[in-house]
């Protein structure tokens, strides 16, 4: 997403926009829930912090609509567009979240010759054509200029993610409206509290509990899953064990190592440690489908 | 020059780099990290000709800065919060060595409890050490005083070490639209370091820093570094006219906005001060005379400049996004004493204490910031302390200390 964020701050950019564009982190962990933000204006944007009132909301992993403290719908309003990947129709969505405004989906199916759909550009190239302003070739070059870096196949790639994603909303170009200027004269008090003072037991900051974090469901955040392939598994075990950063990984007796799925964020930091590769990375959506599969045979 | 989009992290590096730092020394903290990244990429791709070290602690870094810019090699260095504070001890010894550096702070909060999120008690801590303190609001200020900074700093009338302080996340990981001046441009306004008798050579050994016993020598060499802050006023603005001569961007010690003719005043400084405009442009729009006074220069204080753009202002709210526990806003308690006495000072300071950790300022909340501070300018009466807090934030927390309460009857703590 914040790929994605910057794509689309840059193709503004290109286009003559003053642009402000931003990431923000919560836990720091690759695969950990992130949101990102751009404002686009043809004045100087004074403005700063999250977007407490979105034009646009591009929800990449439609799994996150249902976690609370994501907040996707926070400040969304009638004229708020919403895109969301998701393999789910628009239809459903909409009825799902008793949205009254415009809702899209990009599907997340990939190419068929590909393992998955590159989401960030993909995102970004619809979001560009919501826009109305942001043309073809600025979102091309943006995307260009944001993944320099990467090898010339997987820029290409992306490049065409992103396009094909532009031309297939190309019906609702221009769907995103400029949010108004809030007026100074009569706004919403914003009802201060005096903080009272309150004993140590209940105002420092303390948690009564051991091993509480286990209990929060990591694994939801994940987007890849290590699999374990165990007839390439050495039982060497303690590399995986130890290069896990979030200690989700365990040995059995005979040291067999075990992923706990519930507390894996997918980093994959145990994919490329593991000596004989035998731990291979799956789309999480790949692996929830062939578990489902298991489960009815 | 090119104008193109750049987070705060990525212009410090720029300044770093077209002010030809000769030695980085390094430690990587959130949410400064993307700096030293970003240098040490330049730097690993033979892009910028200087020297890199990664140190073991904020306190190693900060020594080691020191100790190099007092051979009189150009040094930067970037830390943050816990980072700074751990650094502490050498921040306020290096500063006494009168060997200038620039060191750029990405603001955040403190710990306890531990947070990422922005706030400026942690540069505060730095407050009374010898660095002198420049505040950005946009990350187009931050490439442009990295070389402010230098300029200032090693002027033999100050040659001080200098913070430069950009807010964590609002400026850091943002990217704007920043010029990056053209190198050769950036050397026509900062030549290369003349450090006079301040270098090393073998063959002319000097001892630095020695020791003294009796207050009367301490006393003195104490009270020099005071005045050679003191002396950064002037000289930061000479800087700031021959930057904006030859840059066009003007950067004075302290930014004033709308406010010639306003009654009523925002004082504050970092990046919240452009939230602060737009604020002042919506109620001027309403048909209220409100502005904005925003120090960049904090240390050395830039007194004169305060009480001119404050004479005979009304009220004055003071927004300050750090607190002294035990005493409040810091902004506050400074702008107090600068104005104590003076016939024309405003008759009203409201203190204001928002944007801890991260907190976001809402609009409306400027709004009410500046209803606050005209009612008690006409009444007359100065309004207590207010913590910018609002029912909703509440009643989030008591939602967590419901958890808690929940965890100890679990665990049978109670």
């Amino acid at each position: 997403m914040k790929t994605a964020s910057r794509i689309l701050g840059s193709a503004f950019f290109r286009e003559g926009f003053e642009v402000q564009d931003a990431p923000r982190y919560g836990a720091e962990r690759r695969g950990a829930p992130i949101f990102a933000y751009v404002r686009a204006a043809r004045e100087p944007i004074h403005e700063r912090g999250v977007i407490t009132r979105p034009d646009l909301v591009v929800v990449a992993d439609d799994s996150l609509v249902s976690v609370a403290a994501a907040g996707v719908l926070v400040g969304a309003s009638a004229r708020t567009v919403m895109l969301i990947c998701s393999n789910d129709d628009a239809a459903v969505w909409r009825e799902r979240l008793g949205l009254d405004g415009p809702v899209f989906t990009l599907a997340c199916e990939p190419a068929p010759d590909d393992e998955v759909r590159f989401l960030g550009a993909a995102s970004a190239g619809a979001a560009s054509r919501f826009t109305g302003v942001i043309g073809r070739e600025s979102l091309e070059h943006a995307i260009r200029e944001e993944l320099q870096d990467l090898r010339p196949e997987a820029v290409e790639r992306n490049v065409g993610e992103g396009l094909t994603a532009f031309d297939e909303m190309e019906a609702h170009a221009g769907c995103l409206s400029e949010g108004t200027i809030r007026s100074a004269e009569a706004y919403e008090d914003p009802n201060w509290v005096e903080l009272p003072f309150e004993g140590v037991e209940i105002s420092a900051p303390d948690i009564h509990g051991a091993a509480t974090s286990v209990q929060v469901r990591t694994g939801l955040w994940r987007t890849m899953r290590p699999v374990i392939d165990y007839d390439r598994c050495n039982r060497c075990s303690w590399i995986c064990t130890t290069f896990c950063p979030d200690s989700a990984i365990h040995a059995d007796a005979d040291r067999t190592p075990r992923i706990d799925y519930d507390n894996c964020k997918g980093c994959l930091v145990c994919v490329a440690v593991c000596p004989p590769h035998a731990i291979a990375a799956v789309p999480e959506q790949v692996a929830v489908a062939a578990d489902s599969e298991e489960a009815s045979t | 020059m090119s104008r193109r989009l750049l987070t705060g992290n990525g212009a410090a590096a720029w300044g770093a780099r077209l002010s030809d730092a000769d030695y980085v020394p390094a430690f990587p903290i959130t949410p400064q990290t993307e700096i030293i990244e970003t240098i040490g990429g330049w730097i690993g791709r033979g892009e910028w000709d200087a020297r890199m070290v990664t140190l073991e602690s904020e306190h190693s870094m900060v020594a080691a800065a020191g100790a190099a810019a007092a051979t009189g090699v150009r040094v930067f260095t970037a830390t943050s919060s816990q980072g700074l504070l751990h650094a502490m001890e050498m921040v306020y010894t290096v500063a006494g060595w009168r060997a200038p550096f620039v060191m750029v702070n990405v603001s955040r909060g403190v710990s306890a409890p531990i947070t990422l999120g922005s706030d400026h008690t942690d540069v505060m801590a730095a407050r009374d050490s010898g660095f002198l303190q420049i505040h950005c609001s946009t990350c187009q200020e931050v490439v442009d005083s990295v070389l402010l900074a230098y300029r200032v700093g090693e002027d033999a009338r100050v040659r001080l070490p200098v913070l430069v302080n950009l807010d964590g996340f609002h400026l850091s990981f943002t990217r704007e639209p920043v010029e990056v001046p053209d190198i050769e441009a950036a050397r026509g306004f900062l030549p290369a370091f003349d450090p006079g008798e301040l270098r090393f050579l073998a063959s002319k050994p000097v001892s630095q820093a020695v020791a003294v016993l009796g207050g009367g020598p301490y006393s003195y060499f104490r009270y020099e570094t005071h005045l050679a802050a003191q002396n950064a006023v002037a000289v930061y603005d000479e800087a700031a006219s021959d930057f904006e001569a030859r840059f066009g961007r003007s950067h004075p010690a302290v930014e004033a906005y709308r406010s010639e003719d306003a009654d009523v005043v925002f004082y504050m400084i970092g990046s919240f001060a452009t939230k602060a405009k737009d604020a002042v442009d919506r109620l001027r729009d309403a048909g209220q005379a409100v502005g904005l006074v925003r120090p960049r220069l904090l240390r050395p204080y830039p007194v004169e400049s305060i009480r001119a753009l404050l004479a005979g202002k009304r009220g004055v709210a003071v927004i300050d996004q750090n607190l002294s526990l035990g005493k409040g806003g810091v902004l506050h308690a400074e702008l107090a004493s600068a104005l104590y006495g003076c016939p024309d000072a405003p008759r009203t300071l409201a203190s204001f204490v928002g944007g801890l950790g991260g907190r976001e300022i809402a609009a409306e909340e400027f709004y009410e910031m500046a209803r606050v501070t005209r009612e008690a300018a006409e009444s007359g009466r100065t309004p207590e302390p207010r913590l910018l807090y609002t029912e909703d934030e509440l009643r989030e927390l008591r939602k967590l200390q419901g958890i808690a309460v929940a965890e100890r009857h679990d665990t049978g703590a109670e």
